[in-house]
């Protein structure tokens, strides 16, 4: 079980606070399908994905990355239990969706690396760990229910 | 894993905008980014200083930046360039290859942070190959 301490909860909440999740969530997305082509393969359906421009602009990317990662932000209110909060989620991500859980961990670090883009400076060394801790907290917890 | 013409610009072009940047990037963000977030890299360096604002650990960013610097000027000959490099790791450091992409993540962040604007999804897909690109000839004579 992961344990976040007061200062590192405080460092989480205190950025989330601030970042535009509709917007984030897109960009998130977005960068992971440029960045890590081979992860398209879950998208099939999405349209056009056949250059960085169209994968940013594309509305299903933008609709879905909003989705994942308001689901993010719901974890961030249960930190203490990931495991249960997404319980259900990681069931669905192994029996319905197949995504091999290593996605999770490349979707968590450009999550990281998005938020270091928006907040430059604010972004320490410090809140980056906090935030460390968390993608691969829920990058573990949407893998525990895989059989 | 390729390099593309257009790779090779992203690279070289954010690169050039860092400009004298790169060793404090290196050590300031890069050892504190990397040793913070992923402690277990500390293992490689039980005798160093890692206190906070440590000479050595920005000594030695620097001279990972330097190394960097060198990769981006001979992008078309990476195992050449590096060579020197691949020995070191392979025979005398041996860093476990999973720490490459722990430092070459943190490398992103630092420069996502200081240049934003700069980075956009195209660069920051150039970038992350580029790294592995030289992550991947830094391991090439492990075995």
């Amino acid at each position: 079980m992961v344990h976040f301490s007061a200062e590192e909860k405080a460092a989480i909440t205190g950025l989330w606070g601030k970042v535009h999740v509709e917007e984030a969530g897109g960009e998130a997305l977005g960068r992971l399908l440029v960045v890590y082509p081979w992860t398209q393969r879950f998208f099939d359906n999405f349209g056009n994905l056949s250059s960085a421009s169209a994968i940013m602009g594309n509305p299903k990317v933008k609709a879905h990355g909003k989705k994942v990662l308001t689901s993010f932000g719901e974890a961030i209110k249960n930190m203490d239990n990931l495991k249960g909060s997404f319980a259900k989620l990681s069931e669905l991500h192994c029996d319905k969706l197949h995504v091999d859980p290593e996605n999770f961990r490349l979707l968590g670090n450009v999550l990281v690396i998005i938020l270091a883009s928006h907040f430059g400076k604010e972004f320490t060394p410090e809140v980056q760990a906090a935030w460390q801790k968390l993608v691969a907290g829920v990058a573990t917890a949407l893998a525990h229910k895989y059989h | 894993m390729v390099l593309s013409p257009a790779d090779k610009t992203n690279v070289k072009s954010t690169w050039g905008k860092i400009g004298g940047h790169a060793g404090e990037y290196g050590g300031e963000a890069l050892e504190s980014r990397t040793f913070a977030s992923f402690p277990t890299t500390k293992t490689y360096f039980p005798h160093f200083d890692l206190s906070h604002g440590s000479a050595q650990v920005k000594a030695h960013g620097k001279k990972v930046a330097d190394a960097l610097t060198n990769a981006v000027a001979h992008m078309d000959d990476l195992p050449g360039a590096l060579s020197a490099l691949s020995d070191l790791h392979a025979y005398k450091l041996r860093v476990d290859p999973v720490n490459f992409k722990l430092l070459s993540h943190c490398l992103l962040v630092t420069l996502a942070c200081h240049h934003p604007a700069e980075f956009t999804p195209a660069v920051h897909a150039s970038l992350d190959k580029f790294f592995s690109a030289v992550s991947t000839v830094l391991t090439s004579k492990y075995r």
